[in-house]
């Protein structure tokens, strides 16, 4: 076909190539997005037609008694789970990295999580958690909590759902780990044994400056991904005990949809969306990934 | 409650089942999409209208109702009846899940795309369709030998401003205490409680004897609701709650506002749920297994409890362990004792741009009272809002639980709808915040007044 034909000279595909993803973006990204922004000025209950409320929603904002919560909690559950999560998926991806057998079952095993819907996850654990038939009634006294009450307490509810998702997304941040650390250079390991770099300075000078990249990818895809977390908190908790859980994005759900008040729910949405694109923006700057610069210049 | 929204109590707990399963879907659709795009992505789906509606004329009468496995068959059953019978327009059916119906339903009403016929949960919930001019007033059409064949305190549910907009077409759910006769027996207590006193000794009783007195769905606030409900309605009457749902400035800031949660408080902290209620839940079926299990001696549930205890523990309930009795009475309470509040029952309306309404009303009083609809129902283990059918009852299943229930609808002077849905979205998800923060200590009966008087 002459339009998948490469260019003459650059040898790239030429810009027709890009226009289903284009297309497609535009369709379920850019045009939904623009509508939430309209909708954000409008007093809608999700029936009939929405009404023109001008700017009385965006003001709404500012006297939200919910709001500071939910942006407290969100911005909580956003550092704390990117902080577990990137200790815990760091070392144990470069683990599974290596070629031994025993690590390469139970890596097999650590991914399972990754093969379950969010739903799936949340409805198994609305079970464990239950406190008289679940596994919260053994493992509640061993964390100092006799009578398992932990998904329903104001002050522990928070610190399980973190415990949660950090279950559920540890797989695949670990997998992204275990990937990049197996496309370090052997030879550069080899030249750091020469040198007589132990195994602790080897992971310190060798594999963490060759993942930097993947730290970045990952971090990005936490933070980001913590600003949208809901379906989770949803299931577990749909925001309480009170609001205890009502993070923002499922603040803007409940105001969606349980209150069918559509228009502060968008102003919540493009809040969510700015939030979203700056902390993303915002990685990308500081850790200088923009550049793409290269971690093996010299490297065959 | 919720649950209300689902048909009603069906043999082998499929109401549960059916609930639980249309949550999951929803809620794993919705995990599909990212949160920002399903609130755009639902404007425009909305928007559009939404097709399947085959509008009104045409000589068909269209009865849209909810998907419900047990109900159903009985429906299309009495529908086949009609059409074999009646000479005029023929009458069919459609069906929907649950969550997305009450949406689909308000988007519709308005437009070209109305169905002739419609099921809606009357109270608050109808009150709002009819304001915005879309139901018909049926009380011309509706003679007073029809309306004596159902049960005042129901039919009440589907009347607005002294009309009546809903005809019940299905069974009762009020709201009742369930209990575990083992554990009352061994905690040596010989009957449910009948006053509030009783109920704080049975307290006492059954938390000396080391079980939970009164199992609770705390992580689910519309379970704590209902012992909203009854208390405020036996310490004030039904008016206070009647006030609220009209939206009267200050309604919340009635004492017996402050009185029912200053009780709820106490049983609270006289440790009536145990401590770790606030884990668990009732879709999870954690609540009914420690009533079930002999864990806990009560529970305050809709009548659903019956058939769900049946499904998960038929020895509990076919032994005959499983009891039921009327919520307590309370001193000096100014509600009648008898009083009920649950959920009345799911009605049929005529939308009024119907352009079959002669006969969709004449489908309606000829089927949903018919000796034939009434005996189906009650065979899949419903209690019809029919006046007279004691004896019917006693010679079905579940005879004992039936006729209780039956007896606590017909003689109850009012039947106040939970107040979930009796309420707009908005204020109802407030209340369920805030009564939940009650329950949970992290808020006094104070601070729910001056909350809900903001909402």
């Amino acid at each position: 076909m002459s339009i998948a034909a490469p260019r003459r000279g650059d040898g790239r595909p030429g810009a027709l190539w890009a226009v289903p993803a284009l297309l497609y973006f535009a369709l379920f990204a850019v045009v939904p997005m623009a509508l939430v922004v309209g909708l954000s000025f409008t007093a809608w209950n999700g029936l009939g037609s929405p009404h023109w409320a001008g700017a009385r929603n965006w003001t709404r904002l500012l006297h939200d008694p919910q709001l500071a919560q939910s942006l407290r909690l969100s911005a909580l559950l956003t550092a704390v789970t990117w902080a577990v999560q990137t200790l815990i998926c760091l070392p144990l991806g470069v683990w599974c990295a290596g070629h031994q057998r025993s690590r390469a079952v139970l890596s097999t095993l650590f991914f399972v999580p990754l093969l379950m819907s969010s739903a799936a996850v949340a409805l198994l654990f609305a079970a464990l958690l239950d406190p008289n038939f679940g596994l919260a009634h053994t493992v509640g006294p061993w964390l100092g909590v006799p009578d398992g009450n932990l998904i329903g307490d104001p002050h522990r509810a928070l610190w399980t759902v973190t415990a949660v998702i950090t279950w559920q997304f540890v797989p695949f941040h670990t997998l992204l780990y275990q990937a990049a650390a197996r496309q370090v250079p052997v030879q550069l390991y080899e030249a750091a044994t020469i040198d007589g770099a132990d195994r602790w300075r080897q992971f310190r000078s060798v594999t963490l400056p060759q993942l930097r990249n993947t730290v970045v990818t990952s971090s990005v895809l936490i933070l980001v991904g913590s600003l949208t977390y809901f379906d989770i908190v949803l299931i577990l908790t749909d925001g309480g005990p009170g609001t205890s859980t009502r993070i923002l994005p499922l603040h803007m759900y409940l105001t969606g949809f349980s209150s069918f008040d559509m228009g502060y729910a968008s102003v919540l949405a493009v809040l969510l969306l700015l939030a979203g694109t700056t902390l993303s923006l915002l990685v990308v700057r500081v850790t200088g990934f923009r550049r793409m610069a290269s971690q093996r210049e010299g490297l065959s | 409650m919720k649950r209300a929204l689902t048909a009603a109590v069906t043999p082998g707990g499929s109401r549960r089942a059916t609930r639980r399963a249309a949550r999951g879907t929803t809620r794993s659709a919705v995990t599909a999409v990212s949160a920002a795009l399903v609130l755009a992505a639902t404007a425009t789906a909305c928007g559009s209208g939404g097709p399947g509606g085959s509008g009104s004329g045409g000589g068909r009468v269209t009865v849209w109702s909810l998907q419900d496995t047990a109900l159903n068959p009985v429906q299309k059953d009495s529908i086949s009846a009609y059409n074999a019978a009646a000479k005029g327009p023929r009458v069919s059916m459609q069906t929907f899940v649950n969550d997305p119906y009450k949406q689909k339903l308000q988007t519709a009403l308005g437009s070209p795309n109305a169905p002739d016929v419609f099921l809606n949960w009357g109270g608050g919930n109808l009150s709002t369709y009819v304001s915005s001019g879309d139901v018909a007033d049926l009380s011309a059409d509706l003679d007073a030998a029809f309306r004596a064949r159902f049960l005042p305190s129901v039919l009440a549910g589907g009347t607005v401003g002294g009309k009546v907009y809903g005809v019940p077409m299905e069974g009762v759910q009020p709201v009742a205490l369930f209990s575990n006769k083992d554990v009352l027996a061994r905690a040596g207590i010989a009957a449910p409680p009948a006053s509030w006193q009783d109920l704080l000794d049975d307290v006492d009783a059954m938390k000396a004897a080391g079980v939970t007195p009164i199992a609770l769905a705390g992580s689910q606030a519309w379970t704590e609701l209902m012992w909203m409900e009854y208390l405020l309605d036996r310490v004030g009457g039904p008016q206070v709650f009647a006030n609220i749902q009209a939206g009267r400035p200050g309604a919340w800031d009635d004492p017996a506002v402050a009185t029912a949660l200053t009780m709820i408080r106490t049983l609270v902290d006289r440790g009536a749920f145990g401590t770790n209620y606030g884990s668990v839940g009732q879709d999870s079926g954690g609540a009914d297994a420690l009533l079930a299990k002999g864990r806990a001696g009560m529970e305050l549930m809709g009548s659903w409890e019956y058939a769900g205890q049946l499904a998960t523990a038929p020895d509990f309930v076919q032994q005959g362990r499983l009891g039921w009795s009327a919520f307590p009475t309370v001193p000096n309470g100014k509600g009648d004792p008898k009083d009920v509040v649950g959920n009345p029952s799911n009605f049929f309306s005529v939308t009024a741009k119907s352009g079959e309404r002669a006969a969709a009303v004449d489908f309606i009083t000829r089927t949903v009272a018919a000796p034939s609809y009434v005996k189906d129902l009650i065979s899949i283990g419903q209690v019809p809002a029919i006046a007279g059918i004691e004896e019917q009852l006693r010679t079905g299943p579940n005879a004992g639980y039936t006729t209780f229930v039956y007896g606590l609808v017909q003689q109850a002077p009012s039947f106040t709808q939970s107040w979930d849905q009796a309420l707009d979205p908005a204020t109802a998800q407030t209340l369920l915040t805030n009564l939940q923060k009650v329950f949970n200590k992290q808020s006094s009966p104070g601070q729910f007044v001056s909350a809900m008087d903001a909402a």
